[in-house]
């Protein structure tokens, strides 16, 4: 099995430690992944902002990159999303159909492909879950509150395996946080406000640390968490899983 | 200005967004526990998507059916192509009948054709008969949901209102008292109504019928006082046969506010001995929409309102701010067919999250369509140009490892060495008005991957 880590940009550049922490998460479940150097985005944020045409090269560059491997593994389900849903955009040769279906999000991947369900280890805190919106409802990792009262999803069951994790339940299980990508600053006010609102959830119900699968709306809400001052650590479910993984 | 810019203003006042938010939010939770109690929710939502795809794809043999029997039921039919014909076809109706005074119940349509002010400036008074729609009316405000037109406005701002036109007490904002004034009042104008105005909720292709579902019974009361009634329908309001109803009349209510019906589901089929009934069908931009491949799902919407109520930036930021008949997500890929150019920021006003096409009871996918409209914008020049050269620049900038490798780097130690005032600058950094900026690593992931290969632990 020959997989390969994408590290989306902003990982890249600002939490380093999340790529580390993926890539020796992957490694303690038996998976050595490799970090093809040519990489450097998928291309959401253009093509976010309505500029598919000039995203295209982002999207070949992303499909030389990839192609060679059986799984290509991110620590972001947005980006995952974006290639897998978005790249129709491309004539689709036998390469692009092969990204397309070989991109994984990390707790995705850990879930389905190795069939982890638990991680032994021990994480005593209260912590709350930010569901993303793309890695919920694009890839269908956990329930949606639109179709049924019952909260569950894989990163959820993964947290919840570990040794005195107490999981926060929130008044919103599922709202978005706002990010949003080029929304975080086009429509500025909005997003911090939508952050706010889900932070504020999170302080009402005790979360102590904060996480998720996707490091996007974890940088915005951290953003939040650290002009506001409050008592929470921010930190990628990678990080958690890793850490308590000997 | 763009929607960015009216949201703003909205936001600006914390504890108003914040009572706005909890009150749809309230309406969102409603639907939510409706919908549970269905088990088959996703399969009438399946149901009523397929139905409706099928209306649109025949919809001018399902148009000339309903017209056939309509007549057959001895309805006057008309055809408006555009919002000036519906007007001038209304007009004209009132006139033949010397009628100067007109009530309406609720619709949309006639809202986006803007009738109201045509009438009056005719010289013929016309009057809401909906609750919300009322309020707002007195006010001179445009509605800012589909099926909640106040929502925008707390009881204070409707007792203000009544004290001023209706002549309750100043301060009055018990609900109790300011709705029984508000039935008085329109009580007085049912009565003296020469015309009724509706708008359709359904019209059935095989019956020639139309169907009307509201809450308040006010088309019922408005249709049959007067003695002659005008339905005022889009063209994608048609439903095949009786029995597709049921799946719609299971899915509206429940999506729109959690009811499992509404309180009066009303079928107008034809007048009654000595009455007259109208239908105008109109078209206003619906056409075009059906020829856009990637937007004509759009047309299947039925006006329930539930991706406004989920949606997490509509409930912070009103329904004015997107200055538009229909607000919110639905809205944002409606009236880009209307005038892409006003409306160029709405497909923006979006993260995308997907929660609306989640909600939709006909399966609109509704985020999808943004997505989509936001490459149409683009295209079309409809983006700030700002927006429009960084993003180019960005392509080429993402498509070199090496380019990208040295520009992270350079946007890292800006952060790191540029003092703290400036990189959180608010006039050069909207994301720090309220934000942080995350703090830049020694190393970036890529150079840590680099040094780890050189030098194995």
């Amino acid at each position: 099995m020959k997989v390969a880590l994408f590290v989306p940009c902003y990982v890249d550049q600002f939490y380093p430690q999340v790529g580390i922490a993926s890539l020796q998460l992957l490694e303690k479940l038996g998976v050595k992944a490799e970090f093809p150097a040519a990489q450097t985005c998928c291309g959401q944020p253009l093509a976010n902002s309505g500029c598919e045409k000039d995203a295209l090269p982002i999207y070949r560059h992303y499909v030389d990159t990839f192609s060679d491997y059986d799984y290509v593994v991110a620590p972001s389900g947005s980006c995952v999303y974006h290639v897998r849903k978005h790249f129709d955009k491309l004539e689709q040769t036998p390469e692009v159909q092969q990204v397309r279906t070989s991109a994984y999000d990390l707790i995705d991947f850990i879930t389905t492909v190795l069939g982890v369900t638990e991680i032994p280890g021990t994480f005593p805190h209260r912590v709350g879950l930010h569901l993303s919106c793309h890695g919920q409802r694009g890839l269908h990792q956990a329930n949606e509150s639109e179709m049924t009262p019952v909260r569950d999803g894989q990163l959820r069951r993964l947290l919840g395996s570990l040794n005195g994790i107490e999981l926060t339940e929130l008044d919103r299980n599922d709202e978005c946080c706002g990010f949003g990508g080029t929304f975080c600053v086009s429509e500025a006010a909005i997003s911090a406000r939508m952050g706010q609102d889900r932070v504020a959830d999170h302080v009402r119900n005790g979360t102590t640390v904060l996480t998720g699968g996707d490091m996007s709306c974890l940088m915005h809400l951290e953003g939040i968490v650290r002009r506001r001052q409050l008592p929470m650590r921010v930190l990628h479910a990678a990080e958690i899983l890793n850490g308590t993984l000997s | 200005m763009n929607h960015a810019t009216r949201a703003a203003k909205f936001v600006g006042d914390a504890d108003r967004t914040t009572w706005h938010d909890e009150t749809l939010w309230f309406v969102r939770a409603k639907r939510d526990k409706a919908v549970y109690a269905v088990p088959e929710f996703q399969d009438l939502r399946e149901l009523a998507s397929q139905i409706k795809d099928h209306t649109l794809s025949k919809l001018d043999t399902y148009l000339e059916q309903f017209e056939e029997q309509a007549k057959r039921n001895g309805v006057h039919v008309h055809w408006a192509a555009d919002a000036a014909e519906h007007n001038a076809i209304i007009l004209d109706i009132i006139r033949k009948h010397n009628a100067t005074r007109v009530v309406k119940s609720k619709s949309m349509l006639t809202e986006e054709c803007h009738l109201n002010p045509h009438l009056l400036s005719n010289g013929i008074e016309v009057v809401d008969t909906d609750l919300g729609e009322r309020i707002i009316q007195l006010r001179d405000e445009a509605p800012s949901h589909l099926v909640l037109p106040a929502i925008h406005l707390k009881k204070e701002d409707v007792g203000e209102t009544f004290f001023q036109h209706l002549g309750t007490a100043k301060g009055e904002i018990d609900p109790q008292v300011l709705t029984e004034a508000a039935r008085q009042h329109l009580r007085a104008r049912f009565l003296a109504a020469e015309v009724a105005i509706s708008g359709v909720n359904f019209a059935v292709a095989e019956t020639g019928g139309v169907v009307v579902c509201t809450n308040e019974g006010n088309a019922d009361l408005g249709v049959n006082l007067a003695h002659v009634h005008i339905a005022a329908m889009g063209i994608e309001k048609l439903i095949p046969r009786l029995s597709d109803l049921a799946v719609f009349t299971r899915l509206l209510a429940r999506s729109a506010t959690g009811q499992p019906v509404t309180t009066y589901t009303s079928h107008y089929t034809k007048p009654a001995a000595g009455k007259e009934m109208h239908i105008v069908i109109v078209d206003n931009g619906r056409t075009k929409q059906l020829g856009r491949p990637d937007f004509r799902a759009s047309l299947k919407c039925i006006r329930c309102g539930a991706c406004m109520n989920t949606c997490p930036v509509y409930r912070r930021s009103g329904g004015h701010s997107y200055d538009f008949t229909v607000p919110g997500p639905i809205g944002a890929i409606l009236s880009p067919n209307i005038d892409m150019k006003k409306h160029s920021s709405l497909p923006f006003a979006s993260t995308l999250c997907g929660s609306c096409s989640d909600v939709c009871p006909v399966k609109i996918d509704i985020h999808t369509q943004l997505y989509k409209w936001r490459q149409v914008l683009g295209e079309a020049n409809e983006i700030p140009a700002s927006k429009k050269w960084s993003m180019k620049l960005m392509g080429r900038l993402l498509t070199s490892p090496k380019v990208f490798g040295v520009s992270g780097k350079l946007a890292r130690q800006g952060i790191k060495y540029l003092p703290y005032s400036l990189t959180h600058a608010r006039h050069f950094n909207v994301w720090a008005v309220a934000r942080e900026l995350p703090t830049p690593p020694k190393q970036s992931f890529r150079e840590w991957y680099q040094q780890q290969a050189k030098n194995p632990a």
